[in-house]
Protein backbone atom coordinates (compact mmCIF):
# COMPACT_ATOMS: atom_id res chain seq x y z
CA UNK A 1 0.00 0.00 0.00
CA UNK A 2 1.30 3.30 -0.99
CA UNK A 3 2.28 6.51 1.09
CA UNK A 4 -1.72 7.01 1.22
CA UNK A 5 -2.07 4.45 3.46
CA UNK A 6 0.36 5.72 5.72
CA UNK A 7 -0.87 7.45 8.34
CA UNK A 8 2.76 9.04 9.47
CA UNK A 9 3.39 10.39 5.87
CA UNK A 10 0.23 12.97 4.99
CA UNK A 11 -0.56 12.81 1.33
CA UNK A 12 -0.48 16.28 -0.78
CA UNK A 13 -1.77 17.15 -3.56
CA UNK A 14 0.98 16.81 -6.29
CA UNK A 15 0.64 20.70 -8.01
CA UNK A 16 -0.85 20.04 -11.05
CA UNK A 17 1.56 20.30 -14.01
CA UNK A 18 -1.13 20.33 -16.93
CA UNK A 19 -3.67 18.44 -18.23
CA UNK A 20 -1.80 15.13 -18.62
CA UNK A 21 -0.76 15.02 -15.38
CA UNK A 22 -3.58 15.41 -13.99
CA UNK A 23 -5.18 12.66 -15.75
CA UNK A 24 -2.97 10.80 -14.63
CA UNK A 25 -3.56 12.02 -11.14
CA UNK A 26 -6.81 11.11 -11.21
CA UNK A 27 -6.14 7.01 -12.32
CA UNK A 28 -3.96 7.45 -9.12
CA UNK A 29 -6.53 8.57 -7.10
CA UNK A 30 -9.15 5.99 -8.52
CA UNK A 31 -6.44 3.47 -7.68
CA UNK A 32 -5.27 4.08 -4.32
CA UNK A 33 -9.28 4.13 -3.40
CA UNK A 34 -9.33 0.94 -4.95
CA UNK A 35 -6.16 -0.35 -2.45
CA UNK A 36 -8.15 1.82 0.48
CA UNK A 37 -11.45 -0.49 -0.28
CA UNK A 38 -9.05 -4.10 0.51
CA UNK A 39 -7.21 -2.53 2.81
CA UNK A 40 -10.60 -1.32 5.17
CA UNK A 41 -11.86 -5.08 4.12
CA UNK A 42 -8.93 -6.56 5.44
CA UNK A 43 -9.33 -4.39 8.01
CA UNK A 44 -13.18 -5.59 9.18
CA UNK A 45 -12.57 -8.53 11.25
CA UNK A 46 -9.77 -6.30 13.44
CA UNK A 47 -12.75 -4.04 13.97
CA UNK A 48 -15.03 -6.45 15.24
CA UNK A 49 -12.90 -5.55 18.58
CA UNK A 50 -14.18 -2.38 17.65
CA UNK A 51 -18.02 -2.98 17.65
CA UNK A 52 -19.69 -0.34 19.85
CA UNK A 53 -17.49 2.76 17.55
CA UNK A 54 -19.85 0.86 14.60
CA UNK A 55 -22.47 1.12 16.59
CA UNK A 56 -21.67 4.61 17.69
CA UNK A 57 -21.35 5.25 13.95
CA UNK A 58 -24.46 3.57 13.04
CA UNK A 59 -26.40 6.14 15.25
CA UNK A 60 -24.28 8.47 14.07
CA UNK A 61 -24.83 8.14 10.12
CA UNK A 62 -28.23 6.36 10.45
CA UNK A 63 -30.10 7.49 13.07
CA UNK A 64 -29.42 10.95 12.81
CA UNK A 65 -29.70 10.92 9.15
CA UNK A 66 -33.71 9.98 9.61
CA UNK A 67 -35.03 13.11 9.72
CA UNK A 68 -33.61 14.46 6.43
CA UNK A 69 -34.33 11.34 4.76
CA UNK A 70 -38.20 10.71 6.27
CA UNK A 71 -39.08 14.76 5.17
CA UNK A 72 -37.01 13.90 2.14
CA UNK A 73 -39.14 10.94 1.57
CA UNK A 74 -42.64 12.00 1.93
CA UNK A 75 -42.22 14.68 0.24
CA UNK A 76 -40.94 13.38 -3.14
CA UNK A 77 -43.97 10.74 -2.66
CA UNK A 78 -45.90 13.77 -2.92
CA UNK A 79 -44.49 15.26 -6.03
CA UNK A 80 -44.58 12.09 -7.34
CA UNK A 81 -48.28 11.57 -6.42
CA UNK A 82 -49.00 14.77 -7.84
CA UNK A 83 -46.91 14.80 -11.15
CA UNK A 84 -47.87 11.30 -11.95
CA UNK A 85 -51.77 11.40 -11.55
CA UNK A 86 -51.76 14.50 -13.83
CA UNK A 87 -49.70 12.37 -16.53
CA UNK A 88 -51.81 9.64 -16.24
CA UNK A 89 -55.47 10.97 -15.92
CA UNK A 90 -54.38 12.18 -19.59
CA UNK A 91 -54.25 8.43 -20.16
CA UNK A 92 -57.27 7.47 -18.27
CA UNK A 93 -55.02 5.39 -16.22
CA UNK A 94 -54.77 7.02 -12.53
CA UNK A 95 -55.57 3.61 -10.87
CA UNK A 96 -51.88 2.44 -12.07
CA UNK A 97 -50.79 5.42 -9.74
CA UNK A 98 -49.67 3.20 -6.13
CA UNK A 99 -47.94 0.71 -9.43
CA UNK A 100 -46.41 3.90 -10.43
CA UNK A 101 -45.26 5.48 -7.40
CA UNK A 102 -44.33 2.16 -5.56
CA UNK A 103 -42.13 0.67 -8.90
CA UNK A 104 -40.56 3.93 -9.11
CA UNK A 105 -39.50 4.38 -5.25
CA UNK A 106 -38.21 1.17 -5.23
CA UNK A 107 -36.30 0.48 -8.11
CA UNK A 108 -34.69 3.98 -8.38
CA UNK A 109 -35.70 6.72 -6.47
CA UNK A 110 -35.59 4.95 -2.97
CA UNK A 111 -31.46 3.83 -3.12
CA UNK A 112 -30.68 7.14 -5.29
CA UNK A 113 -31.99 9.83 -3.37
CA UNK A 114 -31.23 8.22 -0.29
CA UNK A 115 -27.66 7.82 -1.13
CA UNK A 116 -27.37 11.61 -2.54
CA UNK A 117 -28.76 12.63 0.67
CA UNK A 118 -26.39 10.04 2.53
CA UNK A 119 -23.45 11.22 0.97
CA UNK A 120 -24.15 14.83 2.22
CA UNK A 121 -25.50 14.47 5.59
CA UNK A 122 -23.43 11.70 6.56
CA UNK A 123 -20.07 11.72 4.25
CA UNK A 124 -19.44 14.89 4.24
CA UNK A 125 -18.91 14.95 8.17
CA UNK A 126 -17.31 11.32 7.84
CA UNK A 127 -14.68 13.41 5.06
CA UNK A 128 -14.71 16.53 7.70
CA UNK A 129 -14.11 14.25 10.85
CA UNK A 130 -11.24 12.23 9.22
CA UNK A 131 -9.81 14.68 8.29
CA UNK A 132 -9.70 16.82 11.14
CA UNK A 133 -8.20 13.89 12.80
CA UNK A 134 -5.65 13.71 10.25
CA UNK A 135 -4.96 17.44 10.41
CA UNK A 136 -4.60 17.24 14.45
CA UNK A 137 -2.26 14.07 14.12
CA UNK A 138 -4.79 11.95 16.17
CA UNK A 139 -4.39 9.40 13.59
CA UNK A 140 -0.54 9.31 14.34
CA UNK A 141 -1.70 9.59 18.18
CA UNK A 142 -3.86 6.26 17.29
CA UNK A 143 -1.01 4.47 15.73
CA UNK A 144 1.25 5.52 18.26
CA UNK A 145 -1.06 3.74 20.76
CA UNK A 146 -0.79 0.51 19.02
CA UNK A 147 -4.30 1.16 17.50
CA UNK A 148 -4.77 0.62 14.26
CA UNK A 149 -6.58 3.54 12.56
CA UNK A 150 -7.82 1.32 9.56
CA UNK A 151 -9.60 -1.25 12.41
CA UNK A 152 -10.76 1.92 14.68
CA UNK A 153 -11.58 4.79 12.12
CA UNK A 154 -12.29 4.10 8.92
CA UNK A 155 -13.80 0.24 8.76
CA UNK A 156 -16.12 1.21 11.65
CA UNK A 157 -17.69 4.07 9.81
CA UNK A 158 -17.63 1.68 6.13
CA UNK A 159 -19.60 -1.09 7.81
CA UNK A 160 -21.83 1.67 9.15
CA UNK A 161 -22.58 2.73 5.66
CA UNK A 162 -23.60 -0.72 4.45
CA UNK A 163 -26.15 -1.25 7.43
CA UNK A 164 -27.38 1.94 7.67
CA UNK A 165 -27.80 2.89 3.49
CA UNK A 166 -30.49 -0.17 2.78
CA UNK A 167 -32.64 0.83 6.40
CA UNK A 168 -32.62 4.50 5.52
CA UNK A 169 -33.66 3.66 1.82
CA UNK A 170 -36.72 1.85 3.19
CA UNK A 171 -37.72 4.23 5.51
CA UNK A 172 -37.60 6.14 2.57
CA UNK A 173 -39.94 4.03 0.39
CA UNK A 174 -42.18 3.70 3.40
CA UNK A 175 -42.50 7.72 3.83
CA UNK A 176 -42.31 8.10 0.16
CA UNK A 177 -45.78 5.65 -0.41
CA UNK A 178 -47.39 7.50 2.60
CA UNK A 179 -46.87 10.30 0.78
CA UNK A 180 -48.19 9.44 -2.61
CA UNK A 181 -50.78 7.99 -0.62
CA UNK A 182 -51.65 11.38 1.07
CA UNK A 183 -52.10 12.96 -2.40
CA UNK A 184 -53.28 10.45 -4.23
CA UNK A 185 -56.27 8.88 -2.33
CA UNK A 186 -56.83 11.73 0.83
CA UNK A 187 -56.39 14.73 -1.87
CA UNK A 188 -57.37 13.89 -4.95
CA UNK A 189 -60.26 11.56 -4.46
CA UNK A 190 -58.19 8.14 -6.25
CA UNK A 191 -60.08 4.84 -4.53
CA UNK A 192 -57.51 3.70 -1.28
CA UNK A 193 -58.47 -0.29 -2.44
CA UNK A 194 -57.57 0.72 -6.60
CA UNK A 195 -54.38 2.51 -5.03
CA UNK A 196 -53.10 -0.18 -2.56
CA UNK A 197 -54.52 -3.75 -4.51
CA UNK A 198 -52.74 -2.12 -8.12
CA UNK A 199 -49.92 -1.54 -6.40
CA UNK A 200 -49.49 -5.16 -4.25
CA UNK A 201 -50.66 -6.95 -7.35
CA UNK A 202 -47.67 -5.81 -9.85
CA UNK A 203 -44.74 -5.55 -7.32
CA UNK A 204 -42.65 -8.31 -7.14
CA UNK A 205 -40.68 -8.85 -3.59
CA UNK A 206 -37.96 -10.23 -4.98
CA UNK A 207 -37.70 -8.04 -8.38
CA UNK A 208 -38.27 -4.77 -6.81
CA UNK A 209 -38.10 -4.54 -3.22
CA UNK A 210 -34.81 -6.62 -2.53
CA UNK A 211 -33.11 -5.38 -5.50
CA UNK A 212 -33.29 -1.62 -4.08
CA UNK A 213 -32.02 -3.10 -0.94
CA UNK A 214 -29.49 -4.89 -2.87
CA UNK A 215 -28.47 -1.11 -4.47
CA UNK A 216 -28.98 0.46 -1.35
CA UNK A 217 -26.11 -1.45 0.26
CA UNK A 218 -23.78 -0.78 -2.69
CA UNK A 219 -24.51 2.86 -2.60
CA UNK A 220 -23.95 2.97 1.55
CA UNK A 221 -20.53 1.02 0.23
CA UNK A 222 -19.72 3.40 -2.36
CA UNK A 223 -20.59 6.66 -0.54
CA UNK A 224 -18.89 5.25 2.66
CA UNK A 225 -15.33 4.09 0.96
CA UNK A 226 -15.53 7.95 -1.00
CA UNK A 227 -16.27 9.76 2.23
CA UNK A 228 -13.64 7.68 4.45
CA UNK A 229 -10.72 8.09 2.11
CA UNK A 230 -11.26 11.56 1.29
CA UNK A 231 -10.93 12.13 5.06
CA UNK A 232 -7.94 10.09 5.39
CA UNK A 233 -6.43 11.38 2.40
CA UNK A 234 -6.84 15.06 2.87
CA UNK A 235 -3.96 17.47 3.06
CA UNK A 236 -3.88 18.38 6.87
CA UNK A 237 -5.01 21.65 6.35
CA UNK A 238 -8.09 23.72 6.49
CA UNK A 239 -8.44 24.59 3.10
CA UNK A 240 -7.71 20.74 2.31
CA UNK A 241 -10.72 19.13 4.78
CA UNK A 242 -12.76 21.66 3.00
CA UNK A 243 -11.62 20.71 -0.44
CA UNK A 244 -12.01 17.23 0.77
CA UNK A 245 -15.71 17.16 1.71
CA UNK A 246 -16.66 18.80 -1.48
CA UNK A 247 -15.01 16.25 -3.17
CA UNK A 248 -16.77 13.65 -1.46
CA UNK A 249 -20.44 14.92 -2.07
CA UNK A 250 -19.22 15.36 -6.03
CA UNK A 251 -17.48 12.37 -6.04
CA UNK A 252 -20.14 9.84 -4.43
CA UNK A 253 -22.64 11.39 -6.60
CA UNK A 254 -21.21 11.19 -10.15
CA UNK A 255 -20.19 7.25 -9.11
CA UNK A 256 -23.71 6.48 -7.37
CA UNK A 257 -25.54 7.40 -10.32
CA UNK A 258 -22.84 5.87 -12.49
CA UNK A 259 -23.35 2.53 -10.72
CA UNK A 260 -26.90 2.81 -10.67
CA UNK A 261 -26.67 2.85 -14.31
CA UNK A 262 -24.44 -0.40 -14.41
CA UNK A 263 -26.66 -2.63 -11.39
CA UNK A 264 -30.25 -1.30 -13.26
CA UNK A 265 -28.66 -3.12 -16.43
CA UNK A 266 -27.43 -6.09 -14.18
CA UNK A 267 -29.93 -6.49 -11.80
CA UNK A 268 -33.03 -5.99 -14.28
CA UNK B 1 -22.02 5.91 30.49
CA UNK B 2 -24.95 7.20 30.17
CA UNK B 3 -24.76 8.98 27.03
CA UNK B 4 -23.25 5.44 25.42
CA UNK B 5 -26.09 3.77 26.61
CA UNK B 6 -28.54 6.65 24.95
CA UNK B 7 -26.98 6.23 21.45
CA UNK B 8 -26.88 2.52 22.08
CA UNK B 9 -30.57 2.66 22.46
CA UNK B 10 -31.20 5.05 19.65
CA UNK B 11 -28.80 2.39 17.30
CA UNK B 12 -31.14 -0.09 18.06
CA UNK B 13 -34.42 1.88 17.26
CA UNK B 14 -32.97 3.15 14.10
CA UNK B 15 -32.44 -0.56 12.70
CA UNK B 16 -35.69 -2.00 13.79
CA UNK B 17 -37.00 0.99 12.71
CA UNK B 18 -35.45 -0.17 9.13
CA UNK B 19 -36.57 -3.23 8.93
CA UNK B 20 -39.87 -2.27 10.22
CA UNK B 21 -39.94 -0.27 6.91
CA UNK B 22 -38.39 -3.17 4.66
CA UNK B 23 -40.86 -5.95 6.09
CA UNK B 24 -43.79 -3.14 5.62
CA UNK B 25 -42.78 -2.91 2.03
CA UNK B 26 -42.22 -6.62 1.31
CA UNK B 27 -45.48 -7.78 2.78
CA UNK B 28 -47.80 -5.37 2.56
CA UNK B 29 -47.33 -3.46 -1.25
CA UNK B 30 -46.15 -6.42 -3.01
CA UNK B 31 -47.76 -9.74 -4.33
CA UNK B 32 -47.21 -11.26 -0.62
CA UNK B 33 -50.22 -9.43 0.60
CA UNK B 34 -52.40 -11.50 -2.04
CA UNK B 35 -51.31 -14.72 -0.32
CA UNK B 36 -52.41 -13.95 2.95
CA UNK B 37 -56.29 -14.20 2.66
CA UNK B 38 -58.63 -14.99 5.33
CA UNK B 39 -60.86 -18.15 4.89
CA UNK B 40 -62.21 -18.54 1.84
CA UNK B 41 -64.69 -21.03 -0.31
CA UNK B 42 -63.54 -22.22 -3.94
CA UNK B 43 -66.13 -22.36 -6.96
CA UNK B 44 -65.57 -23.47 -10.31
CA UNK B 45 -66.10 -21.73 -13.80
CA UNK B 46 -65.44 -23.22 -17.16
CA UNK B 47 -64.56 -20.72 -19.81
CA UNK B 48 -63.79 -21.29 -23.60
CA UNK B 49 -60.87 -19.15 -23.58
CA UNK B 50 -59.58 -17.02 -20.63
CA UNK B 51 -56.97 -15.26 -23.00
CA UNK B 52 -54.00 -13.88 -20.66
CA UNK B 53 -55.92 -14.77 -17.20
CA UNK B 54 -53.17 -15.48 -14.34
CA UNK B 55 -52.92 -17.11 -11.30
CA UNK B 56 -53.69 -14.98 -8.51
CA UNK B 57 -55.82 -12.63 -11.18
CA UNK B 58 -58.69 -10.77 -9.10
CA UNK B 59 -62.33 -11.96 -8.83
CA UNK B 60 -64.24 -8.76 -8.92
CA UNK B 61 -68.05 -7.76 -8.39
CA UNK B 62 -69.19 -4.06 -9.06
CA UNK B 63 -65.15 -3.43 -9.26
CA UNK B 64 -65.20 -5.17 -5.70
CA UNK B 65 -62.32 -7.35 -5.04
CA UNK B 66 -63.84 -10.05 -3.58
CA UNK B 67 -61.16 -13.39 -3.83
CA UNK B 68 -58.73 -14.70 -6.95
CA UNK B 69 -58.23 -17.08 -9.41
CA UNK B 70 -56.36 -20.29 -7.95
CA UNK B 71 -55.56 -22.64 -10.10
CA UNK B 72 -56.09 -22.81 -13.76
CA UNK B 73 -56.64 -25.94 -15.53
CA UNK B 74 -57.75 -27.58 -18.59
CA UNK B 75 -60.39 -29.62 -19.17
CA UNK B 76 -60.18 -32.72 -21.25
CA UNK B 77 -63.44 -34.22 -22.06
CA UNK B 78 -64.65 -30.36 -23.02
CA UNK B 79 -61.27 -28.82 -24.01
CA UNK B 80 -62.51 -25.68 -21.59
CA UNK B 81 -60.36 -24.15 -19.04
CA UNK B 82 -61.36 -24.67 -15.76
CA UNK B 83 -60.77 -21.57 -13.55
CA UNK B 84 -61.20 -22.07 -9.64
CA UNK B 85 -62.04 -18.89 -7.88
CA UNK B 86 -61.39 -18.87 -4.16
CA UNK B 87 -63.78 -15.90 -2.51
CA UNK B 88 -63.11 -14.55 0.33
CA UNK B 89 -65.59 -16.26 3.21
CA UNK B 90 -66.92 -12.63 3.79
CA UNK B 91 -69.06 -12.30 0.59
CA UNK B 92 -71.09 -15.78 0.67
CA UNK B 93 -74.07 -14.05 -0.61
CA UNK B 94 -73.72 -14.80 -4.00
CA UNK B 95 -77.01 -15.89 -5.67
CA UNK B 96 -76.06 -19.57 -7.51
CA UNK B 97 -77.34 -18.41 -10.67
CA UNK B 98 -74.03 -15.40 -11.19
CA UNK B 99 -72.21 -15.08 -14.29
CA UNK B 100 -68.20 -15.34 -14.47
CA UNK B 101 -66.72 -12.93 -16.98
CA UNK B 102 -63.16 -11.78 -18.01
CA UNK B 103 -62.87 -8.81 -18.60
CA UNK B 104 -59.24 -6.60 -19.08
CA UNK B 105 -59.00 -3.54 -16.24
CA UNK B 106 -58.00 -0.74 -18.69
CA UNK B 107 -57.42 -1.02 -22.39
CA UNK B 108 -53.91 -2.66 -22.03
CA UNK B 109 -54.18 -3.99 -18.18
CA UNK B 110 -54.14 -7.03 -16.65
CA UNK B 111 -57.38 -9.76 -17.03
CA UNK B 112 -59.42 -10.25 -13.77
CA UNK B 113 -62.52 -12.20 -13.52
CA UNK B 114 -65.99 -10.35 -13.17
CA UNK B 115 -68.86 -11.81 -11.53
CA UNK B 116 -72.36 -10.42 -12.66
CA UNK B 117 -75.28 -11.27 -9.41
CA UNK B 118 -77.64 -13.14 -10.32
CA UNK B 119 -81.18 -13.00 -9.24
CA UNK B 120 -81.78 -16.56 -7.08
CA UNK B 121 -82.42 -16.85 -3.59
CA UNK B 122 -79.85 -19.99 -3.34
CA UNK B 123 -76.44 -18.80 -2.76
CA UNK B 124 -73.49 -20.21 -4.19
CA UNK B 125 -71.44 -22.09 -1.84
CA UNK B 126 -68.13 -24.24 -1.43
CA UNK B 127 -67.26 -26.92 -4.68
CA UNK B 128 -70.65 -25.13 -7.01
CA UNK B 129 -69.55 -24.25 -10.41
CA UNK B 130 -70.68 -21.22 -12.28
CA UNK B 131 -73.38 -21.79 -14.61
CA UNK B 132 -73.35 -18.48 -16.90
CA UNK B 133 -69.73 -17.64 -18.12
CA UNK B 134 -68.45 -15.31 -20.63
CA UNK B 135 -64.95 -15.90 -22.27
CA UNK B 136 -61.80 -12.85 -22.71
CA UNK B 137 -62.67 -10.98 -25.45
CA UNK B 138 -59.64 -11.34 -27.69
CA UNK B 139 -58.77 -8.26 -29.18
CA UNK B 140 -57.00 -10.17 -32.16
CA UNK B 141 -60.63 -11.86 -32.99
CA UNK B 142 -62.59 -7.97 -32.58
CA UNK B 143 -59.99 -6.14 -35.09
CA UNK B 144 -60.02 -9.36 -37.20
CA UNK B 145 -63.74 -9.50 -37.46
CA UNK B 146 -64.00 -5.64 -37.85
CA UNK B 147 -62.02 -5.45 -40.62
CA UNK B 148 -63.27 -8.44 -42.43
CA UNK B 149 -67.60 -7.36 -41.33
CA UNK B 150 -67.26 -5.63 -44.70
CA UNK B 151 -67.23 -8.55 -46.67
CA UNK B 152 -69.22 -11.45 -45.88
CA UNK B 153 -72.40 -8.98 -44.89
CA UNK B 154 -72.44 -7.29 -47.87
CA UNK B 155 -74.99 -8.51 -50.86
CA UNK B 156 -73.35 -9.50 -54.22
CA UNK B 157 -74.72 -6.77 -56.04
CA UNK B 158 -73.94 -3.18 -57.51
CA UNK B 159 -71.67 -2.68 -53.88
CA UNK B 160 -69.66 -5.76 -54.57
CA UNK B 161 -67.79 -3.59 -57.48
CA UNK B 162 -67.45 -0.90 -55.20
CA UNK B 163 -65.59 -3.05 -52.28
CA UNK B 164 -62.89 -4.32 -54.20
CA UNK B 165 -60.57 -0.93 -54.14
CA UNK B 166 -61.44 -0.48 -50.53
CA UNK B 167 -60.05 -4.23 -49.93
CA UNK B 168 -56.94 -3.21 -52.06
CA UNK B 169 -57.03 -0.23 -50.01
CA UNK B 170 -55.80 -2.54 -46.85
CA UNK B 171 -55.84 0.69 -44.75
CA UNK B 172 -59.25 0.95 -45.04
CA UNK B 173 -60.23 3.14 -41.82
CA UNK B 174 -62.35 1.14 -39.44
CA UNK B 175 -65.22 3.70 -38.51
CA UNK B 176 -66.20 3.38 -42.70
CA UNK B 177 -66.94 -0.46 -41.98
CA UNK B 178 -70.07 0.17 -40.18
CA UNK B 179 -71.02 2.50 -42.13
CA UNK B 180 -71.04 0.02 -45.34
CA UNK B 181 -73.32 -2.12 -44.20
CA UNK B 182 -76.04 1.09 -43.44
CA UNK B 183 -75.76 2.02 -47.37
CA UNK B 184 -76.59 -1.34 -48.60
CA UNK B 185 -79.75 -1.86 -46.67
CA UNK B 186 -80.82 1.72 -48.35
CA UNK B 187 -80.46 0.08 -51.39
Amino acid sequence: MSSVLDPKKPTTPAPSRGELSSLGDSIAQVGACALFLLAILAAVPKSLRYIKETIRQIWFTGAMSLVIIMTCGLFVGMVLGLQLYYVLSIFGGTAALGTVVSLSLYRELGPVVTALLFAGRAGTSITAEIGLMRATDQIAAMEMMAVDPMAYVAAPRFIAGVIAMPLLACVFNMLGIFGAHLVGVSWLGLDNGTFWSNMTSSVDVWKDVVNGVWKSCAFGAVVALIAVFQGYTTPPTSEGVAYATTRTVVFSSIVVLALDFVMTAFLM
Amino acid sequence: MNQRRSYQIGTGLFILLGFAALAYLATQTTSVANFQQGPSYTVKAGFTNIGQLKLRAPVKIAGVRIGSVKAIDLDQTKLQANVEISIDNRYNELPDDSAAAIFTSGLLGDQYVAIQPGGSPTMLKDGDEFVLTQSSIQLEDLIGKFLVSGGPSKPADSQSGDAKPDDKNGATPPPAAPAKPDTDTKH
